[in-house]
């Protein structure tokens, strides 16, 4: 090759890397954004972590992401783009029965090791949530399932949740809201006898804080119920909380 | 030891060695909305069906409850039992967290009657103790206390062991202190059923009393749910559990099973009628 020709094929080299950089850089981030998702969706908490057995070995959504942080993918787009949609098949599994609790709960297992690595970014107010959410069972009841299905799942639908835990009454949701004034509510029962206490709780956060919005749920919960206690919304799934929640947001 | 509870004449003995008896859980307005509904009309015909359905699925004992919101369970829950009284001789098992409402019902029943529950707080056993005593009941004393609820078998033991002090210092007869090791779902909790496997054990080893639980909650959340009620529920009968509160329509298969395979049925006879009654 003479000298034109090498000189050629340098100039022609740097061409091809110059323009594919930036595709190759994205075509990485995506696919480490799939990983996580995909981690997410199916419990995949770090590489130690024998659940699910046909990922055994594999990296997880906690080396994932701290992964992706390093190679420079932005924390809302973890979030947005890995988390939420791998959280939101989650849901909607769950709400077609094709999934189970235990499933959920490896789901939300790895996503809290793959928010573990965001939070300084959320402490920092780099990265934004959607908003607050503070959720917790109702006075007399103290099952906590339901309600930590649907605090993980909105946490995975990209809120900061406040978790009051059981047996919560009127005094400790309107603590919350004093503490974190704009926040979305919800309350959780599982017995007929404690779905009562949520009306008075509904009716002590209405008096206090007249536009704030209150989601109900729980096994013996009904739309008609939720209507007649003058909370705003009644979802008999978790996920249906987090659509509820987004369009509140959009 | 032997708890006793009586319908009118029809007498139960819950006995430690079995055989084993099936508390009725239907008569509860949780996912049960047509019960709510009906019970909202004062109508008691469905109450009855569902009475009549689970002692012909093998039933010993009915557990009554009709709490709903905005339900004034003072007056509706003697109306349920005396609505039962009416058409079936089946010792009761009244299930309220107002002990007003079970006070009242008390009143009403006759015979030997359940207390659905007591449990290690102090708001609960300063109120219910002395009606138990008064009304000559029985009571089923849930192992959790002011503290909620704790996920180590001994500690569920000392609450349960806190209950029947507390119970026998109040008059109650200690054969009629029934305790409930607290069953939870599985689903959530890998190690929920073995605490409860383990608090059972403890109960039955160390205070020797008689063990009830809900069945079904263990399997919230998975699939294949009787399959897995029938293996907690035998399971737990071999360590001590003597009156399941359970569907009986789902469990007694089970349940007899148990007692057949633990040598408390001479010739399989509960067991073949069992089935023979379901053809």
């Amino acid at each position: 090759m003479n000298y034109f020709g090498r000189e050629f094929e340098k100039y022609r080299f740097s061409i091809i890397v110059k323009s594919q950089i930036p595709n190759l850089k994205n075509r990485i981030m995506n696919e480490i954004l799939n990983k996580i998702a995909q981690c997410v969706e199916f419990g995949k908490i770090n590489k130690t972590s024998p659940y699910p057995p046909n990922m055994k070995d594999q990296d997880g959504a906690d080396e994932l992401t701290k992964r992706a942080l390093e190679v420079g993918v932005r924390p809302d787009e973890i979030l947005d783009d890995a988390l939420i949609p791998a959280m939101a098949n989650v849901g909607n599994k769950f709400s077609k029965k094709e999934i189970y609790v235990p499933q959920m709960l490896m789901s939300a297992k790895a996503m809290n090791s793959a928010m573990a690595h965001l939070k300084p970014f959320f402490q920092s107010g780099e990265t934004k949530r959607k908003g607050k959410f503070i959720i917790g069972t109702v006075s007399g009841d103290l099952h906590d399932i339901g309600k930590n299905l649907v605090a993980m799942m909105i946490e995975g639908g990209g809120w900061e949740v406040i978790d009051l835990g059981v047996d919560a009454g009127a005094e400790k949701f309107l603590k919350a809201l004093d503490e974190h004034p704009g926040a979305i509510v919800g309350l959780s029962a599982l017995l007929t006898t404690t779905m009562e206490n949520m009306k008075k709780i509904v009716s002590a956060i209405k008096e206090k804080y007249s536009t704030s919005k209150i989601l109900v749920g729980g096994a013996p919960v009904t739309k008609e119920y939720c209507e007649k206690i003058g909370a705003d919304f009644y979802s008999p799934d978790p996920q249906g909380a987090v659509n509820y929640l987004k369009q509140l947001a959009s | 030891m032997k708890t006793i509870l009586r319908g009118i004449n029809n007498e139960v003995t819950i006995d430690t060695k079995g055989p084993v008896i099936i508390i009725g859980e239907c008569i509860n307005p949780t996912r049960r909305k047509k019960l709510v509904s009906t019970l909202q009309e004062g109508k008691f015909e469905y109450v009855l069906e569902l009475a009549e359905s689970q002692i012909k699925a093998g039933a010993d004992v009915l557990d009554v409850n009709v709490g709903f919101p905005g339900v004034n369970d003072v007056k509706l829950l003697p109306a349920a039992v005396l609505a039962i009284r009416g058409s079936f001789d089946i010792p009761l098992c009244l299930d309220s967290p107002n002990p007003k409402a079970i006070e009242a019902a008390l009143k009403v029943a006759g015979g030997k009657c359940l207390i659905n529950s007591v449990n290690g707080e102090e708001k609960s056993l300063n109120a219910l103790l002395s009606i138990a005593k008064e009304y000559e009941a029985a009571i089923i004393g849930l192992t959790m206390d002011d503290d909620g609820i704790t996920h180590d078998p001994e500690k569920r033991l000392a609450i349960g062991e806190k209950i029947l002090e507390r119970a026998v210092k109040a008059g109650i007869k200690e054969e009629d202190v029934i305790i409930d090791p607290l069953a939870m779902a599985v689903s959530a909790d890998s190690e929920a059923c073995i605490v409860t496997l383990e608090t059972i054990r403890l109960v039955h080893q160390k205070l020797g009393l008689n063990i009830t639980m809900g069945a079904s909650n263990v399997s919230f959340g998975l699939p294949g749910r009787e399959d897995l009620n029938s293996a907690f529920i035998s399971l737990a009968i071999m360590n001590g559990l003597t009156c399941p509160i359970a569907n009986p329509e789902k469990i007694t298969a089970a349940v007899r099973a148990a007692d057949l395979v633990l040598g408390r049925d001479d010739f399989a006879v509960r067991f073949v009628e069992y089935f023979q009654s379901r053809m």
